[in-house]
């Protein structure tokens, strides 16, 4: 059985040194839990000061590939580096902050007590702990629950204690798996502004979500993983390049709608039907031919292609 | 503070905070109270003729009550350390709460070296305390004291730590529930394999006496439990089971001789092997 990576080592990614290099890069990381293939092969370069948002359905394989790169889980083939080195290694861990999926902590502890273990595992100097918990719990806004124990916290507030564990010390590289799954709106821009904030001063984000709308707003770039695969990666614009083109339709055929894939990739909701990547230039022509086969047509609704919608186009491609 | 000392405080905190230690406390208080009247009852207890024991037969009665009470005491250690000891990391594990931690600079064997260090600083205060107590109530009671207090608490409180290290190693890999329930019945199945030791040494049958001999390796809990059996026995009680010869040695609740260096050593190797699955088990286990 492979041992966790746990090490302090000296050696540094091959392409640089630890200080100019990427805040994450990996070749062909992969991981296997007996037949079942988790992770297959990703290769990924994350630069410093970047938020990276890292896309997938549910068992994708996004969690694994966090607990990899921090070293909880060994990979089965592969190697990774944060922060210029190898996975696992302990010095690193000083200058990266996670906040797990399933976020935990000690419920018979207060808000500032768990800041305070943290301080010490991290380990910052006992000086700097006061103001380094008075700041994380500001910027979470958990300061007016700082001395109650966290065992009395709705699961948001145990979240956004978790993201305020996370930001201690002021890490070069932060990891935030889901971070919203257990807040409200109002928590969700809190959140967006304080990846922003982690942005602006140079720290890296990895940014694990299904939540589209939230990478969208805040990622620079994004990779999409299914099957334990990246299937697609970019920036936003080369991502999100095309219009989708929504119409709302009736009196058509099955038939008649399988002529119109012609005009894009078509998604079929009865009534509705959204073609991809079709040019606002084509939509009259569109029309025409939906009213050709004795369509009518209600409802045209051109806009540029979403976040959503090229999520969900990649993963019907990979059907 | 070095992460393995964090994690020992933490443990002793956590088992303060859930009040495992001030229910301890009072469960022992009120055994105490109960126990020191029972002794009472020893020394003022008149015979048919109304005259009170004689101060022999006082010690020959409170010795070998005594010995059944530290069972019992033994008990509630060996039940204590597997239930504490059993979710100890399995339940830190499916909660997610190791996560974030072992994410700092920490190493997992520091996880399972702290919580065993603060388990066990536990189990020494609770040997040490209701050890005192009980011996200071019979000794107010009765007048008589065991001729070894300290071997007697050093091995209770070794039994402890061996249902302790037993339960944390399974803990690294089985859920707490099903970790303690096998601790648990580890530790029964020993005393059961001694007693069927004592059987072969009565019968003076070497295979079934070497039941006894193989159990006491594999959990030493109940060579531990002898050893505790023979600090408690008064020399007339010791000449006695002596005399007796094989028939004396048949018994789980008697010890005619102190347990040998050699098994005293192999318990400092067991716990050193122990601690050592321990760390390999969690530093391969995939979080």
């Amino acid at each position: 059985m492979a041992e966790v990576a746990e090490k302090i080592s000296t050696a540094a990614a091959p392409d640089g040194a630890a200080a100019g290099s990427p805040a994450i890069h990996t070749v062909e990381l992969s991981k296997r839990f007996g037949k079942t293939v988790a992770l297959a092969g990703l290769s990924m370069t994350v630069p410093r000061g970047e938020v990276f948002g890292f896309l997938g359905p549910n068992g994708a394989g996004k969690t694994t590939s966090v607990k990899l790169l921090l070293g909880l889980i060994a990979p089965s083939s592969g190697e990774g580096w944060l922060l210029g080195r190898p996975i696992g290694d302990l010095e690193t861990r000083r200058k990266i902050g996670y906040l797990p999926e399933l976020f935990r902590y000690q419920g018979w502890l207060s808000a500032n007590e768990v800041l305070a273990l943290h301080c010490e595992l991290a380990p910052l100097p006992r000086s700097s702990w006061e103001d380094e918990i008075k700041t994380a719990l500001d910027t979470v806004g958990l300061t007016d629950r700082a001395r109650d124990r966290v065992g009395t916290f709705s699961k948001g507030m145990q979240q956004r204690l978790g993201l305020a564990v996370a930001l201690l010390g002021e890490p070069e590289l932060v990891f935030l798996d889901e971070p919203t799954s257990a807040l409200d709106p109002v928590g969700r821009h809190d959140v967006r502004e304080i990846i922003r904030g982690l942005a602006s001063r140079g720290t890296a984000v990895f940014l694990n979500s299904h939540l589209l709308s939230e990478v969208e707003q805040v990622c620079d770039r994004v990779a999409v993983v299914d099957h334990g695969r990246v299937i697609a990666s970019g920036t936003m614009d080369q991502l999100l390049s095309g219009t989708t083109v929504r119409v709302r339709a009736g009196g058509l055929e099955p038939g008649d709608k399988a002529k119109l894939v012609r005009f894009g990739e078509l998604d079929d909701e009865g009534d509705y039907m959204t073609f991809a990547n079709l040019n606002v230039e084509r939509v009259p022509e569109l029309v025409a031919a939906i009213v050709a086969m004795g369509g009518r047509v209600y409802e045209v609704a051109p806009r540029h292609q979403t976040l959503e919608d090229r999520f969900l186009q990649l993963l019907e491609e990979e059907k | 503070m070095p992460p393995v000392l964090v994690i020992a405080r933490l443990t002793v905190q956590e088992a303060s905070r859930r009040r495992l230690l001030i229910a301890l406390v009072i469960l022992t208080l009120l055994v105490v109270g109960f126990s020191a009247w029972g002794f009472n009852k020893i020394a003022t207890v008149t015979t048919e003729n109304g005259l009170p024991l004689p101060p022999a037969q006082v010690k020959v009665i409170t010795s070998q009550l005594l010995i059944v009470v530290t069972f019992m005491y033994s008990g509630v250690l060996a039940l204590s350390a597997a239930v504490v000891a059993g979710p100890l990391i399995s339940s830190e594990v499916e909660s997610g709460l190791l996560l974030s931690m072992l994410a700092r600079p920490m190493r997992r064997s520091e996880v399972v070296i702290g919580k065993w260090l603060g388990l066990a600083v536990l189990i020494a205060i609770y040997a040490a305390g209701s050890a005192f107590l009980e011996i200071a109530a019979v000794d107010w009671a009765t007048g008589y004291v065991p001729p070894h207090p300290i071997e007697l608490v050093l091995f209770v409180g070794t039994e402890g730590l061996v249902l302790l290290s037993l339960g944390l190693l399974l803990s690294t890999r089985l859920s707490g529930i099903t970790g303690g329930v096998i601790a648990l019945v580890a530790w029964l199945m020993a005393w059961i394999a001694g007693v069927v030791g004592d059987i072969g040494i009565g019968l003076q049958n070497q295979a079934i006496e070497n039941v006894g001999t193989v159990s006491h390796l594999i959990l030493p809990t109940d060579g531990l439990w002898r050893g505790a059996v023979f600090a408690m026995e008064p020399d007339a009680v010791l000449a006695t089971l002596r005399a007796a010869g094989t028939v004396g040695r048949a018994n789980p609740f008697s010890a005619v001789d102190p347990p040998p260096v050699q098994f005293l050593m192999w318990v400092a190797v067991w716990f050193a092997v122990m601690l050592a699955l321990s760390v390999w088990s969690f530093r391969t286990r995939e979080l």
